[in-house]
């Protein structure tokens, strides 16, 4: 299963971004194999609006069936939906250390967007 | 005439400058509120509203069974406000700036237009005074299009005054651009100070000539009186702290009504403003 962590860095051992629209990478990690591939989100960090669209767009593109993130928008949410996309919010820590949980079945998906969209 | 009265914060007494401007000229004039998140010149012009008209933008609306996932449309929005995610095309209303840019490239023609509701825009008059204002829908952030509605109501031959709302981004550019003036009213405090200067800057950029109004002129300092004088801002009236001025305005009463003798400054004000914009016509 190919999974979408926000990441600070272009490596597993990189700490979680809280921010999904306005990440400065998305690592999207073939949690079977590890293998992953680093998207440099810096096209969307200055997008006025509707980041969060973008980077749902992009990351239903390259597969992703879950999204594991600190925050995520309502806009973004309802984009992820839309696309089948599961959401995992409130990830903090290493991208590894998230992916070995989701791996192990220890995360909950969320149900409804953080609350408040200005990120 | 097209007079547009600003200011680069709330509360510097505004909407008391274009309302009393707007009563002392009388009938032939025509008022327009375009401070539309936050109207409020009618508590003091008290007109009969005579009707009232929805106002809406257009958004797409597409038809996914001629849709074949192309995305030109979400390639050329600005405003990420259409996007396509596996066969599905999501809109995002509150972020479409109806530009109409997505219902042009689509090659199938699968976009059409549909209406969102921004608000509403009210028609009415008071002893001649032609009065418009808009208000935008609670919870709605789109003001601009809203603003330019009420605008485009406008009557070429009346003197139009507007009361523009407050600050110095779009919806103010909206209720500015096309102006033959632009009143700025001001507070002579620090705080008024530094917004004041960010709405100087905003007016040079669009080339409108303009002036100012300092209320309650002698609280504070007088570094705005100085500024003034550096931009060459000509400062066109100066009104003191006044109880009564402030009992009457607390209670929706006008100046001019109360007090004849403002009404005079307020004729003068409108006749220097006049003035400018006549001297300004012929040298260029
Ligand atoms: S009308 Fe313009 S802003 Fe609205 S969705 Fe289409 S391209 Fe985007
Ligand atoms: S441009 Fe038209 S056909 Fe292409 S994805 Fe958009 S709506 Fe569908």
């Amino acid at each position: 299963m190919k999974v979408a962590v926000t990441s600070k860095g272009t490596l597993l051992e990189s700490e979680v971004d809280p921010r999904f629209g306005r990440a400065s990478y998305i690592l999207i990690v073939d949690t079977d194999s590890l293998s992953f591939e680093a998207m440099d989100n810096s096209a969307n960090v200055n997008a006025f609006k509707g980041a969060g669209i973008q980077a749902a767009t992009m990351i239903s593109d390259k597969g992703a069936e879950v999204l594991m993130t600190g925050y995520c928008g309502p806009k973004a949410f309802a984009t992820l939906e839309a696309a089948g996309v599961k959401v995992v919010s409130d990830i903090s820590g290493k991208v590894l250390d998230a992916v070995t949980a989701i791996k192990e079945g220890k995360v909950s998906y969320s149900a409804t967007p953080n609350k408040d969209g200005h990120w | 005439m097209i007079i547009s009265v600003a200011s680069g914060k709330g509360g510097t007494g505004k909407t008391t400058i274009s309302t009393n401007m707007a009563l002392a000229l009388g009938s032939g004039v025509e008022f327009l509120d375009c401070d539309v998140e936050e109207p409020n010149a009618h508590l003091f012009l008290k007109p009969v509203i005579e009707r009232t008209e929805l106002v809406t933008t257009p958004i797409p609306l597409v038809d996914l069974e001629k849709c074949t996932y192309c995305r030109k449309c979400s390639a050329i929005c600005r405003f990420n406000a259409i996007t396509v995610v596996s066969h599905k095309v999501l809109i995002f209303p509150e972020l479409c700036h109806s530009c109409g840019g997505c219902m042009v490239v689509c090659p199938e023609g699968a976009i059409t237009e549909t209406g969102r509701e921004l608000g509403e825009i009210n028609f009415g008059a008071r002893n001649g005074i032609r009065f418009i204002n808009g208000r935008l829908r609670v919870g709605e952030s789109m003001s601009p299009p809203l603003i330019k509605r009420v605008r485009s109501e406008a009557d070429p031959e009346k003197v139009t005054i507007i009361d523009a709302p407050p600050g110095t981004s779009c919806p103010v550019i909206a209720a500015m651009n096309g102006a033959d003036f632009v009143l700025m009213v001001t507070e002579p405090t620090p705080f008024g100070l530094h917004d004041l200067k960010l709405a100087v800057e905003t007016v040079k950029l669009l080339g409108i000539p303009s002036g100012l109004v300092v209320n309650r002129s002698d609280i504070g300092d007088q570094e705005v009186f100085a500024y003034a004088e550096r931009e060459q801002l000509p400062v066109l009236l100066t009104i003191p702290f006044e109880r009564r001025i402030a009992e009457a305005y607390s209670q929706g009463r006008s100046i001019v009504e109360e007090f004849p003798e403002w009404k005079e400054r307020f004729c003068e004000l409108f006749h220097k403003i006049e003035t400018i914009i006549q001297k300004r016509s012929t040298t260029v």
